[in-house]
Protein backbone atom coordinates (compact mmCIF):
# COMPACT_ATOMS: atom_id res chain seq x y z
CA UNK A 1 0.00 0.00 0.00
CA UNK A 2 1.09 3.42 -0.86
CA UNK A 3 1.83 5.69 2.01
CA UNK A 4 0.27 8.72 1.26
CA UNK A 5 0.59 10.55 4.75
CA UNK A 6 2.06 10.00 8.59
CA UNK A 7 1.40 11.55 11.27
CA UNK A 8 4.33 13.13 12.82
CA UNK A 9 3.31 11.94 16.35
CA UNK A 10 5.32 9.44 18.43
CA UNK A 11 3.98 5.67 18.39
CA UNK A 12 4.39 5.76 22.21
CA UNK A 13 2.81 1.84 22.24
CA UNK A 14 4.49 -0.23 19.03
CA UNK A 15 1.45 -3.16 17.78
CA UNK A 16 3.17 -5.54 18.86
CA UNK A 17 0.77 -8.18 17.82
CA UNK A 18 2.66 -11.25 17.82
CA UNK A 19 4.08 -10.85 21.30
CA UNK A 20 0.50 -9.89 22.18
CA UNK A 21 -0.41 -13.14 20.94
CA UNK A 22 2.26 -15.01 23.07
CA UNK A 23 1.51 -13.07 26.31
CA UNK A 24 -2.44 -14.17 26.01
CA UNK A 25 -1.04 -17.82 25.34
CA UNK A 26 1.24 -17.81 28.49
CA UNK A 27 -2.50 -16.47 30.36
CA UNK A 28 -3.29 -18.70 33.07
CA UNK A 29 -7.20 -19.97 32.15
CA UNK A 30 -7.68 -21.79 35.45
CA UNK A 31 -10.68 -20.52 37.53
CA UNK A 32 -8.72 -19.30 40.63
CA UNK A 33 -9.90 -16.42 43.20
CA UNK A 34 -8.74 -12.88 42.37
CA UNK A 35 -9.83 -11.07 44.79
CA UNK A 36 -7.41 -8.51 45.96
CA UNK A 37 -7.23 -5.23 47.69
CA UNK A 38 -6.76 -2.00 45.35
CA UNK A 39 -3.40 -1.95 47.29
CA UNK A 40 -2.38 -5.71 46.23
CA UNK A 41 -3.63 -5.39 42.62
CA UNK A 42 -1.81 -2.08 41.86
CA UNK A 43 1.37 -3.06 43.68
CA UNK A 44 1.17 -6.56 42.22
CA UNK A 45 0.33 -5.19 38.19
CA UNK A 46 1.59 -1.71 37.61
CA UNK A 47 5.13 -0.28 37.49
CA UNK A 48 6.35 2.72 36.69
CA UNK A 49 6.23 3.75 33.24
CA UNK A 50 3.73 1.28 32.34
CA UNK A 51 1.31 2.51 29.94
CA UNK A 52 -2.22 1.95 31.16
CA UNK A 53 -5.56 3.12 30.17
CA UNK A 54 -9.03 3.60 31.68
CA UNK A 55 -12.11 3.29 29.97
CA UNK A 56 -15.53 5.51 29.60
CA UNK A 57 -15.68 8.99 30.45
CA UNK A 58 -14.33 9.78 34.02
CA UNK A 59 -16.83 10.98 35.62
CA UNK A 60 -19.29 7.86 34.44
CA UNK A 61 -17.98 4.28 35.66
CA UNK A 62 -14.77 5.38 36.55
CA UNK A 63 -12.00 3.19 38.49
CA UNK A 64 -11.48 5.95 41.30
CA UNK A 65 -10.71 3.42 44.21
CA UNK A 66 -7.85 1.98 41.50
CA UNK A 67 -6.30 5.54 40.47
CA UNK A 68 -6.79 6.85 44.00
CA UNK A 69 -3.97 4.04 45.12
CA UNK A 70 -2.02 4.71 41.86
CA UNK A 71 -1.11 7.63 42.95
CA UNK A 72 -1.39 6.77 46.90
CA UNK A 73 1.89 4.09 45.56
CA UNK A 74 3.29 6.96 43.86
CA UNK A 75 3.95 4.86 40.61
CA UNK A 76 4.84 8.00 38.02
CA UNK A 77 6.20 8.06 34.60
CA UNK A 78 3.06 6.57 33.38
CA UNK A 79 2.14 6.69 29.52
CA UNK A 80 -1.38 7.44 29.51
CA UNK A 81 -4.25 6.45 26.88
CA UNK A 82 -6.02 10.03 27.10
CA UNK A 83 -9.92 10.05 27.31
CA UNK A 84 -10.68 11.34 30.62
CA UNK A 85 -12.04 13.95 33.39
CA UNK A 86 -11.89 12.92 36.78
CA UNK A 87 -9.57 10.06 37.04
CA UNK A 88 -6.81 11.34 34.83
CA UNK A 89 -6.98 15.01 36.47
CA UNK A 90 -5.47 12.94 39.68
CA UNK A 91 -2.75 11.38 37.84
CA UNK A 92 -2.27 14.94 36.08
CA UNK A 93 -2.19 16.60 39.16
CA UNK A 94 0.16 14.29 40.82
CA UNK A 95 2.87 14.61 38.14
CA UNK A 96 2.69 11.08 37.40
CA UNK A 97 2.23 11.48 33.33
CA UNK A 98 4.84 11.10 31.30
CA UNK A 99 3.54 10.55 28.07
CA UNK A 100 0.08 10.69 26.55
CA UNK A 101 -2.42 9.41 23.58
CA UNK A 102 -4.38 12.63 24.01
CA UNK A 103 -8.22 12.59 22.46
CA UNK A 104 -9.97 14.50 25.70
CA UNK A 105 -8.85 15.38 28.62
CA UNK A 106 -11.43 17.86 30.18
CA UNK A 107 -13.87 18.97 32.84
CA UNK A 108 -16.90 18.72 30.36
CA UNK A 109 -19.54 20.73 31.82
CA UNK A 110 -16.77 22.53 34.19
CA UNK A 111 -14.85 23.40 30.86
CA UNK A 112 -10.89 22.89 30.02
CA UNK A 113 -8.85 20.76 32.76
CA UNK A 114 -6.47 23.31 34.58
CA UNK A 115 -4.10 20.15 35.46
CA UNK A 116 -3.55 19.64 31.15
CA UNK A 117 -3.17 22.56 30.93
CA UNK A 118 -0.13 23.12 33.62
CA UNK A 119 1.49 19.62 32.73
CA UNK A 120 1.07 19.94 29.00
CA UNK A 121 2.25 23.66 28.57
CA UNK A 122 4.92 23.19 31.09
CA UNK A 123 6.25 20.47 29.18
CA UNK A 124 6.38 18.14 31.99
CA UNK A 125 3.78 15.65 29.88
CA UNK A 126 6.86 15.32 27.78
CA UNK A 127 4.90 13.15 24.95
CA UNK A 128 1.67 14.28 23.71
CA UNK A 129 0.04 12.64 20.24
CA UNK A 130 -3.53 14.01 19.19
CA UNK A 131 -6.67 11.06 18.28
CA UNK A 132 -10.15 11.46 18.45
CA UNK A 133 -12.02 9.45 20.96
CA UNK A 134 -13.28 6.63 18.30
CA UNK A 135 -9.80 6.59 16.93
CA UNK A 136 -8.55 5.40 20.51
CA UNK A 137 -11.54 3.18 20.92
CA UNK A 138 -10.64 1.61 17.20
CA UNK A 139 -7.35 1.42 18.25
CA UNK A 140 -8.02 -0.69 21.72
CA UNK A 141 -10.38 -2.98 18.49
CA UNK A 142 -7.67 -3.96 16.30
CA UNK A 143 -5.62 -4.92 19.34
CA UNK A 144 -8.79 -7.15 20.26
CA UNK A 145 -8.77 -8.36 16.77
CA UNK A 146 -5.22 -9.16 17.18
CA UNK A 147 -4.39 -7.31 14.12
CA UNK A 148 -1.55 -4.26 13.54
CA UNK A 149 -4.22 -1.73 12.51
CA UNK A 150 -7.72 -0.65 11.41
CA UNK A 151 -8.15 1.47 8.54
CA UNK A 152 -11.03 4.30 9.35
CA UNK A 153 -12.49 7.37 7.95
CA UNK A 154 -11.95 10.12 10.93
CA UNK A 155 -9.22 12.57 11.59
CA UNK A 156 -8.47 12.40 7.49
CA UNK A 157 -7.43 16.43 6.51
CA UNK A 158 -6.88 17.83 10.18
CA UNK A 159 -4.22 18.35 12.45
CA UNK A 160 -5.56 15.75 14.69
CA UNK A 161 -3.90 13.44 11.80
CA UNK A 162 -0.86 15.18 11.56
CA UNK A 163 0.58 15.35 15.42
CA UNK A 164 -1.14 11.67 15.32
CA UNK A 165 0.83 8.50 14.91
CA UNK A 166 -1.89 7.49 12.18
CA UNK A 167 -0.90 7.04 8.40
CA UNK A 168 -2.76 7.77 5.40
CA UNK A 169 -3.09 5.09 2.59
CA UNK A 170 -4.30 4.73 -0.81
CA UNK A 171 -7.05 1.82 0.12
CA UNK A 172 -5.72 -1.08 -2.43
CA UNK A 173 -9.84 -1.55 -3.04
CA UNK A 174 -11.22 1.57 -3.42
CA UNK A 175 -7.94 3.81 -4.43
CA UNK A 176 -9.32 6.54 -1.76
CA UNK A 177 -6.94 7.75 0.79
CA UNK A 178 -8.09 5.70 4.05
CA UNK A 179 -6.55 6.34 7.89
CA UNK A 180 -4.76 3.44 9.37
CA UNK A 181 -4.75 3.48 12.91
CA UNK A 182 -2.43 1.21 14.91
CA UNK A 183 -3.44 -1.12 17.55
CA UNK A 184 -2.81 0.10 21.16
CA UNK A 185 -2.07 -2.59 23.14
CA UNK A 186 -2.05 -1.69 26.74
CA UNK A 187 0.15 -3.05 29.94
CA UNK A 188 -2.23 -2.53 31.95
CA UNK A 189 -5.84 -1.69 31.61
CA UNK A 190 -8.58 -0.26 34.28
CA UNK A 191 -12.39 -0.86 34.33
CA UNK A 192 -14.74 -0.54 36.74
CA UNK A 193 -18.09 -2.60 36.27
CA UNK A 194 -21.03 -3.32 38.30
CA UNK A 195 -20.71 -6.56 38.86
CA UNK A 196 -17.95 -9.04 38.85
CA UNK A 197 -17.69 -12.93 40.06
CA UNK A 198 -14.26 -13.97 41.86
CA UNK A 199 -13.04 -15.09 38.91
CA UNK A 200 -12.77 -11.97 36.80
CA UNK A 201 -16.19 -12.79 34.68
CA UNK A 202 -18.21 -8.94 34.81
CA UNK A 203 -20.96 -7.69 34.05
CA UNK A 204 -22.33 -3.54 32.75
CA UNK A 205 -25.17 -2.16 33.14
CA UNK A 206 -26.10 0.79 30.43
CA UNK A 207 -23.70 1.62 27.44
CA UNK A 208 -20.66 0.29 27.66
CA UNK A 209 -18.23 2.65 26.42
CA UNK A 210 -15.18 0.87 24.96
CA UNK A 211 -15.13 -1.84 27.76
CA UNK A 212 -15.37 -4.71 25.67
CA UNK A 213 -12.42 -3.43 23.40
CA UNK A 214 -9.99 -2.03 26.28
CA UNK A 215 -10.35 -4.94 28.24
CA UNK A 216 -9.16 -7.75 24.94
CA UNK A 217 -6.28 -4.75 24.39
CA UNK A 218 -5.34 -5.32 27.79
CA UNK A 219 -2.41 -7.52 29.08
CA UNK A 220 -2.91 -6.81 32.35
CA UNK A 221 -6.43 -6.08 33.62
CA UNK A 222 -7.58 -4.57 36.89
CA UNK A 223 -11.70 -4.80 37.64
CA UNK A 224 -13.22 -3.19 39.91
CA UNK A 225 -16.61 -4.06 41.02
CA UNK A 226 -19.99 -2.50 42.84
CA UNK A 227 -19.78 -5.84 43.99
CA UNK A 228 -18.53 -8.94 43.52
CA UNK A 229 -21.68 -12.21 42.73
CA UNK A 230 -21.54 -15.55 42.43
CA UNK A 231 -20.28 -17.59 39.27
CA UNK A 232 -23.71 -18.83 38.64
CA UNK A 233 -25.36 -15.38 38.38
CA UNK A 234 -22.58 -15.54 35.10
CA UNK A 235 -23.87 -18.92 34.51
CA UNK A 236 -27.55 -18.32 34.36
CA UNK A 237 -27.25 -15.51 31.77
CA UNK A 238 -24.17 -15.53 29.80
CA UNK A 239 -25.26 -13.37 27.51
CA UNK A 240 -25.01 -10.20 29.88
CA UNK A 241 -20.89 -10.85 30.27
CA UNK A 242 -19.36 -8.25 28.52
CA UNK A 243 -15.44 -9.39 30.08
CA UNK A 244 -14.46 -13.16 30.50
CA UNK A 245 -12.63 -13.82 33.56
CA UNK A 246 -9.81 -15.30 31.78
CA UNK A 247 -8.41 -11.55 30.40
CA UNK A 248 -8.86 -10.79 33.92
CA UNK A 249 -5.99 -10.46 36.28
CA UNK A 250 -7.61 -8.91 39.82
CA UNK A 251 -10.63 -8.36 40.79
CA UNK A 252 -11.16 -5.68 43.65
CA UNK A 253 -14.19 -5.53 45.30
CA UNK A 254 -14.73 -1.37 45.69
CA UNK A 255 -18.44 -0.37 46.45
CA UNK A 256 -18.82 3.58 45.14
CA UNK A 257 -15.61 2.60 43.42
CA UNK A 258 -16.24 5.88 41.04
CA UNK A 259 -17.51 7.80 43.47
CA UNK A 260 -17.53 10.91 43.16
CA UNK A 261 -18.35 9.93 39.58
CA UNK A 262 -21.27 7.96 38.88
CA UNK A 263 -22.61 4.13 38.24
CA UNK A 264 -25.79 4.43 35.94
CA UNK A 265 -28.64 3.10 38.34
CA UNK A 266 -26.48 2.85 41.43
CA UNK A 267 -25.72 6.21 42.66
CA UNK A 268 -25.52 9.66 40.42
CA UNK A 269 -22.47 11.38 40.65
CA UNK A 270 -21.48 13.57 43.54
CA UNK A 271 -21.90 17.35 42.46
CA UNK A 272 -20.44 18.57 45.43
CA UNK A 273 -17.27 16.95 45.66
CA UNK A 274 -17.14 17.08 41.51
CA UNK A 275 -16.93 21.28 42.01
CA UNK A 276 -14.77 21.20 45.14
CA UNK A 277 -12.25 19.21 42.71
CA UNK A 278 -13.03 22.40 39.74
CA UNK A 279 -12.05 25.06 42.14
CA UNK A 280 -9.27 23.29 43.95
CA UNK A 281 -7.82 22.29 40.50
CA UNK A 282 -7.33 25.79 39.40
CA UNK A 283 -4.15 26.52 41.12
CA UNK A 284 -1.39 24.02 42.18
CA UNK A 285 -1.38 24.53 46.15
CA UNK A 286 -4.60 23.68 45.90
CA UNK A 287 -5.05 20.82 44.10
CA UNK A 288 -2.07 19.00 46.27
CA UNK A 289 -3.99 19.93 49.04
CA UNK A 290 -6.98 18.19 47.58
CA UNK A 291 -4.56 15.26 46.97
CA UNK A 292 -3.56 15.36 50.38
CA UNK A 293 -6.71 15.38 51.69
CA UNK A 294 -8.63 12.47 49.92
CA UNK A 295 -6.21 10.57 48.50
CA UNK A 296 -2.37 10.60 50.71
CA UNK A 297 -4.56 11.34 53.95
CA UNK A 298 -6.69 7.96 54.21
CA UNK A 299 -4.64 4.58 53.73
CA UNK A 300 -7.46 3.04 51.02
CA UNK A 301 -10.80 3.54 49.43
CA UNK A 302 -13.11 2.22 52.97
CA UNK A 303 -11.10 5.30 54.51
CA UNK A 304 -12.04 7.27 51.85
CA UNK A 305 -15.83 6.47 52.01
CA UNK A 306 -15.95 7.18 55.59
CA UNK A 307 -14.40 10.36 55.06
CA UNK A 308 -17.35 11.30 52.71
CA UNK A 309 -19.50 9.72 55.17
CA UNK A 310 -22.76 7.41 54.44
CA UNK A 311 -25.35 10.07 54.85
CA UNK A 312 -23.82 11.54 51.66
CA UNK A 313 -23.43 8.17 49.94
CA UNK A 314 -26.81 6.78 50.81
CA UNK A 315 -28.41 10.04 49.40
CA UNK A 316 -26.55 9.12 46.19
CA UNK A 317 -28.50 5.51 46.10
CA UNK A 318 -31.30 7.58 46.54
CA UNK A 319 -30.95 10.03 43.65
CA UNK A 320 -29.86 6.57 41.29
CA UNK A 321 -32.82 4.70 42.45
CA UNK A 322 -35.81 7.66 41.81
CA UNK A 323 -33.93 7.74 38.41
CA UNK A 324 -34.46 4.48 37.57
CA UNK A 325 -37.60 4.81 38.98
CA UNK A 326 -39.10 7.70 36.50
CA UNK A 327 -37.57 5.59 33.78
CA UNK A 328 -39.35 2.22 34.19
CA UNK A 329 -42.79 4.16 35.16
CA UNK A 330 -42.96 6.85 32.53
CA UNK B 1 -33.46 19.30 4.63
CA UNK B 2 -34.51 22.72 5.31
CA UNK B 3 -34.27 24.20 8.56
CA UNK B 4 -37.68 24.28 10.35
CA UNK B 5 -40.37 27.10 10.14
CA UNK B 6 -42.72 26.51 12.17
CA UNK B 7 -45.58 28.90 12.91
CA UNK B 8 -45.03 27.73 16.58
CA UNK B 9 -42.18 29.79 16.04
CA UNK B 10 -43.87 33.05 15.71
CA UNK B 11 -43.67 35.63 18.38
CA UNK B 12 -46.53 38.10 18.94
CA UNK B 13 -45.44 41.49 19.01
CA UNK B 14 -44.33 41.99 22.64
CA UNK B 15 -41.05 42.32 24.48
CA UNK B 16 -40.21 38.86 25.48
CA UNK B 17 -36.40 38.72 27.23
CA UNK B 18 -33.99 36.11 27.04
CA UNK B 19 -30.09 35.65 26.90
CA UNK B 20 -27.26 34.81 24.63
CA UNK B 21 -27.65 31.17 25.80
CA UNK B 22 -31.12 30.89 25.51
CA UNK B 23 -30.90 32.15 22.20
CA UNK B 24 -28.06 29.88 20.53
CA UNK B 25 -30.32 27.26 22.46
CA UNK B 26 -33.70 28.29 20.57
CA UNK B 27 -32.12 28.55 17.53
CA UNK B 28 -30.30 25.44 17.13
CA UNK B 29 -33.38 23.33 18.64
CA UNK B 30 -35.43 24.92 14.94
CA UNK B 31 -32.73 22.88 13.24
CA UNK B 32 -33.15 19.51 14.36
CA UNK B 33 -36.36 18.23 12.29
CA UNK B 34 -38.35 15.32 13.25
CA UNK B 35 -37.01 11.96 12.52
CA UNK B 36 -34.13 12.54 12.06
CA UNK B 37 -30.98 11.66 13.58
CA UNK B 38 -28.75 13.74 15.41
CA UNK B 39 -25.41 13.27 16.94
CA UNK B 40 -25.67 15.21 20.45
CA UNK B 41 -22.60 16.41 22.60
CA UNK B 42 -22.79 17.88 25.80
CA UNK B 43 -23.87 21.80 26.86
CA UNK B 44 -25.97 23.41 24.30
CA UNK B 45 -26.66 20.80 21.68
CA UNK B 46 -28.60 18.63 24.48
CA UNK B 47 -30.20 21.33 25.21
CA UNK B 48 -31.38 21.91 22.12
CA UNK B 49 -32.26 18.50 21.30
CA UNK B 50 -34.54 18.33 24.67
CA UNK B 51 -36.46 21.38 23.49
CA UNK B 52 -36.78 20.41 20.31
CA UNK B 53 -38.28 16.88 21.14
CA UNK B 54 -40.59 18.99 23.49
CA UNK B 55 -41.54 21.48 20.59
CA UNK B 56 -41.72 19.99 16.85
CA UNK B 57 -39.59 17.11 17.03
CA UNK B 58 -40.68 14.25 19.71
CA UNK B 59 -38.55 11.72 17.96
CA UNK B 60 -35.54 13.38 17.21
CA UNK B 61 -33.61 10.06 17.37
CA UNK B 62 -30.77 11.22 19.42
CA UNK B 63 -26.54 9.65 19.26
CA UNK B 64 -24.52 9.99 22.01
CA UNK B 65 -21.20 9.30 21.62
CA UNK B 66 -19.96 6.50 24.18
CA UNK B 67 -23.43 4.58 23.60
CA UNK B 68 -27.01 6.11 23.75
CA UNK B 69 -29.65 5.88 20.98
CA UNK B 70 -32.60 7.67 21.15
CA UNK B 71 -32.78 8.75 24.46
CA UNK B 72 -36.16 11.01 25.56
CA UNK B 73 -34.26 13.85 27.33
CA UNK B 74 -35.99 14.74 30.24
CA UNK B 75 -32.96 15.41 32.13
CA UNK B 76 -29.72 16.77 31.32
CA UNK B 77 -27.16 14.84 31.61
CA UNK B 78 -23.83 16.44 33.16
CA UNK B 79 -21.19 14.17 31.64
CA UNK B 80 -21.57 12.57 28.21
CA UNK B 81 -21.75 8.71 29.18
CA UNK B 82 -24.30 9.91 31.86
CA UNK B 83 -27.68 7.94 32.74
CA UNK B 84 -29.91 10.80 31.13
CA UNK B 85 -27.92 10.08 27.35
CA UNK B 86 -29.95 6.66 27.24
CA UNK B 87 -32.93 7.72 29.65
CA UNK B 88 -35.73 5.65 28.02
CA UNK B 89 -33.41 5.09 24.59
CA UNK B 90 -33.87 2.57 22.26
CA UNK B 91 -30.46 1.19 22.54
CA UNK B 92 -27.68 1.28 25.38
CA UNK B 93 -24.30 0.09 22.99
CA UNK B 94 -20.99 1.49 23.45
CA UNK B 95 -18.70 3.79 21.32
CA UNK B 96 -17.51 1.56 18.40
CA UNK B 97 -21.27 1.26 17.45
CA UNK B 98 -22.15 3.99 17.18
CA UNK B 99 -18.82 6.18 15.38
CA UNK B 100 -19.63 2.79 12.91
CA UNK B 101 -23.42 3.63 12.74
CA UNK B 102 -22.11 7.17 11.65
CA UNK B 103 -19.26 6.06 9.30
CA UNK B 104 -21.94 3.72 7.57
CA UNK B 105 -24.12 6.94 6.99
CA UNK B 106 -26.57 6.79 9.86
CA UNK B 107 -26.27 10.44 10.99
CA UNK B 108 -27.96 12.77 9.68
CA UNK B 109 -26.65 15.99 11.64
CA UNK B 110 -23.56 16.17 14.05
CA UNK B 111 -23.74 19.53 16.55
CA UNK B 112 -20.43 20.47 17.38
CA UNK B 113 -18.45 23.64 19.44
CA UNK B 114 -15.29 24.84 19.27
CA UNK B 115 -12.58 27.60 20.49
CA UNK B 116 -11.70 28.95 17.00
CA UNK B 117 -13.46 28.39 13.64
CA UNK B 118 -12.50 29.42 10.27
CA UNK B 119 -14.10 30.27 6.86
CA UNK B 120 -14.48 27.05 5.72
CA UNK B 121 -15.90 25.79 9.14
CA UNK B 122 -12.59 23.87 10.12
CA UNK B 123 -12.61 23.69 14.18
CA UNK B 124 -10.43 24.38 16.36
CA UNK B 125 -10.49 22.42 20.00
CA UNK B 126 -6.97 21.37 20.38
CA UNK B 127 -4.21 24.32 21.22
CA UNK B 128 -4.34 28.39 21.12
CA UNK B 129 -1.25 29.36 20.10
CA UNK B 130 1.92 27.15 18.46
CA UNK B 131 1.52 23.47 18.69
CA UNK B 132 4.57 22.59 20.23
CA UNK B 133 4.41 25.38 22.62
CA UNK B 134 1.06 26.62 23.06
CA UNK B 135 0.04 29.30 25.06
CA UNK B 136 -4.07 27.03 26.40
CA UNK B 137 -4.18 23.64 25.75
CA UNK B 138 -7.10 22.97 25.15
CA UNK B 139 -8.95 19.57 25.71
CA UNK B 140 -8.26 18.24 22.48
CA UNK B 141 -10.66 16.17 20.01
CA UNK B 142 -12.54 14.03 22.06
CA UNK B 143 -15.82 13.23 19.68
CA UNK B 144 -15.86 16.12 17.67
CA UNK B 145 -13.29 14.92 14.39
CA UNK B 146 -15.35 11.99 14.54
CA UNK B 147 -18.81 13.77 14.04
CA UNK B 148 -17.18 16.38 11.73
CA UNK B 149 -15.82 13.21 9.82
CA UNK B 150 -18.47 11.31 9.35
CA UNK B 151 -22.29 12.95 9.73
CA UNK B 152 -24.03 14.19 6.49
CA UNK B 153 -24.12 17.88 7.87
CA UNK B 154 -22.56 19.35 10.76
CA UNK B 155 -23.59 22.47 12.40
CA UNK B 156 -21.59 24.41 15.08
CA UNK B 157 -22.65 26.30 17.75
CA UNK B 158 -20.58 29.09 19.00
CA UNK B 159 -20.46 32.75 20.34
CA UNK B 160 -19.30 34.94 17.77
CA UNK B 161 -16.32 37.17 18.08
CA UNK B 162 -12.88 38.30 16.44
CA UNK B 163 -10.97 35.87 18.27
CA UNK B 164 -13.34 32.81 17.68
CA UNK B 165 -13.82 33.64 14.06
CA UNK B 166 -10.61 33.15 12.43
CA UNK B 167 -9.29 33.43 8.88
CA UNK B 168 -7.49 30.11 9.97
CA UNK B 169 -7.31 28.05 12.84
CA UNK B 170 -4.70 27.65 15.05
CA UNK B 171 -5.27 23.94 14.74
CA UNK B 172 -7.50 22.12 12.80
CA UNK B 173 -8.97 19.60 14.94
CA UNK B 174 -12.03 19.04 13.57
CA UNK B 175 -12.91 18.99 9.75
CA UNK B 176 -14.79 21.37 7.92
CA UNK B 177 -14.11 22.07 4.18
CA UNK B 178 -10.54 22.04 4.32
CA UNK B 179 -9.02 23.66 2.12
CA UNK B 180 -12.07 24.56 0.04
CA UNK B 181 -13.62 22.66 -2.72
CA UNK B 182 -12.97 19.13 -3.11
CA UNK B 183 -11.05 19.27 -0.37
CA UNK B 184 -12.67 16.76 1.76
CA UNK B 185 -13.31 14.32 -0.85
CA UNK B 186 -9.60 14.10 -1.81
CA UNK B 187 -8.74 13.70 1.71
CA UNK B 188 -10.77 10.90 1.40
CA UNK B 189 -13.68 12.03 4.06
CA UNK B 190 -17.18 10.54 2.78
CA UNK B 191 -18.36 12.59 0.07
CA UNK B 192 -21.13 15.03 0.18
CA UNK B 193 -20.55 15.60 3.94
CA UNK B 194 -19.58 18.99 5.46
CA UNK B 195 -20.26 21.80 7.40
CA UNK B 196 -24.17 23.20 7.22
CA UNK B 197 -24.98 25.71 9.39
CA UNK B 198 -22.83 27.93 12.41
CA UNK B 199 -25.50 28.87 15.21
CA UNK B 200 -24.18 31.94 16.74
CA UNK B 201 -25.55 34.69 19.18
CA UNK B 202 -25.47 37.35 16.53
CA UNK B 203 -26.81 34.68 13.17
CA UNK B 204 -27.16 31.99 11.51
CA UNK B 205 -24.72 31.36 8.75
CA UNK B 206 -24.23 28.65 6.12
CA UNK B 207 -21.80 27.90 3.31
CA UNK B 208 -21.38 28.77 -0.17
CA UNK B 209 -22.79 26.26 -2.51
CA UNK B 210 -19.33 26.44 -4.61
CA UNK B 211 -16.41 28.31 -2.94
CA UNK B 212 -17.54 26.29 0.45
CA UNK B 213 -16.90 29.64 2.34
CA UNK B 214 -19.41 31.56 5.26
CA UNK B 215 -22.27 32.87 4.18
CA UNK B 216 -24.39 35.22 6.40
CA UNK B 217 -27.97 34.00 5.96
CA UNK B 218 -30.05 35.01 9.03
CA UNK B 219 -29.28 37.54 12.03
CA UNK B 220 -30.20 37.31 14.90
CA UNK B 221 -33.48 39.32 16.56
CA UNK B 222 -32.08 42.98 16.57
CA UNK B 223 -28.85 42.79 15.53
CA UNK B 224 -27.59 44.47 13.16
CA UNK B 225 -25.46 43.05 9.85
CA UNK B 226 -22.52 45.40 10.52
CA UNK B 227 -22.48 43.76 14.06
CA UNK B 228 -21.78 40.49 12.96
CA UNK B 229 -19.46 41.88 10.18
CA UNK B 230 -17.39 43.44 13.10
CA UNK B 231 -17.72 40.23 14.82
CA UNK B 232 -16.09 38.23 12.14
CA UNK B 233 -12.36 37.85 11.54
CA UNK B 234 -12.64 37.31 7.63
CA UNK B 235 -14.28 38.56 4.71
CA UNK B 236 -17.98 37.39 5.50
CA UNK B 237 -20.02 36.41 2.09
CA UNK B 238 -23.73 37.38 2.27
CA UNK B 239 -27.40 35.74 1.27
CA UNK B 240 -28.81 37.48 -1.83
CA UNK B 241 -31.57 37.89 1.08
CA UNK B 242 -30.55 38.05 4.66
CA UNK B 243 -33.65 37.12 7.33
CA UNK B 244 -33.82 37.89 10.71
CA UNK B 245 -34.52 35.45 12.60
CA UNK B 246 -37.89 35.14 15.15
CA UNK B 247 -37.08 35.81 18.42
CA UNK B 248 -38.00 32.78 20.88
CA UNK B 249 -40.89 32.47 21.82
CA UNK B 250 -42.77 32.53 25.03
CA UNK B 251 -43.79 28.66 24.45
CA UNK B 252 -40.01 27.69 23.47
CA UNK B 253 -38.61 30.38 26.56
CA UNK B 254 -41.13 28.63 29.34
CA UNK B 255 -40.39 24.94 28.02
CA UNK B 256 -36.55 25.59 28.26
CA UNK B 257 -36.75 27.44 31.22
CA UNK B 258 -38.88 24.95 33.34
CA UNK B 259 -38.45 21.59 31.67
CA UNK B 260 -35.83 21.43 29.98
CA UNK B 261 -33.07 22.99 32.02
CA UNK B 262 -35.77 23.58 35.45
CA UNK B 263 -32.35 23.50 37.96
CA UNK B 264 -30.89 26.56 35.45
CA UNK B 265 -27.34 24.84 35.08
CA UNK B 266 -26.91 26.25 31.87
CA UNK B 267 -29.47 29.13 31.14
Amino acid sequence: MEVIQSGIGELIQPPDVNAFREWNRAKPKALIDKRMTEAEAVSRFIRDGDYIGTELYGTVRCPMSLINEIVRQGITDLRVAGQGVFELDMLLAAGRIKALDVTYIGLEVYGVSNCLRREVESGRVKTCVEWSNAAIAWRFKAAAMGVPFIPVRSMLGTDTLKYSAAKVVKCPYTGDPICLLPALILDVGLIHVHRADIYGNAQIDGISGFAAEMARASKRLIISAEEVVSNEEFRCHPDRTIIPYYLVDAVVEAPFGSHPGEMCYVYVRDEAQIREWVEASKEIETAQAYLDKYIYGVSNHQEYLEMIGRERLDNLNRMAKRETDERTTP
Amino acid sequence: MKEQRHSDFQTPPGTLTYNPTELLICTAARLMPDNTTAFIGTGIPMLAASLAQKMHAPNLVTVFEFGGTGAILEKLPLAVGGECTFHRAVAASGICDIVETAQRGFIEYGFLGGAQIDPYGNLNSTVIGDYCQPKVRLPGSGGANDVGSHCWQTIAIMRQDKRRFVEKVDFVTTPGYLSGPGAREAAGLPPGTGPYRVVTNLAVLGYHAESKRMVLLATQPGIPIEQVFANTGFELLVAEVVEENSPPTAKELQILREEVDRDHLYI
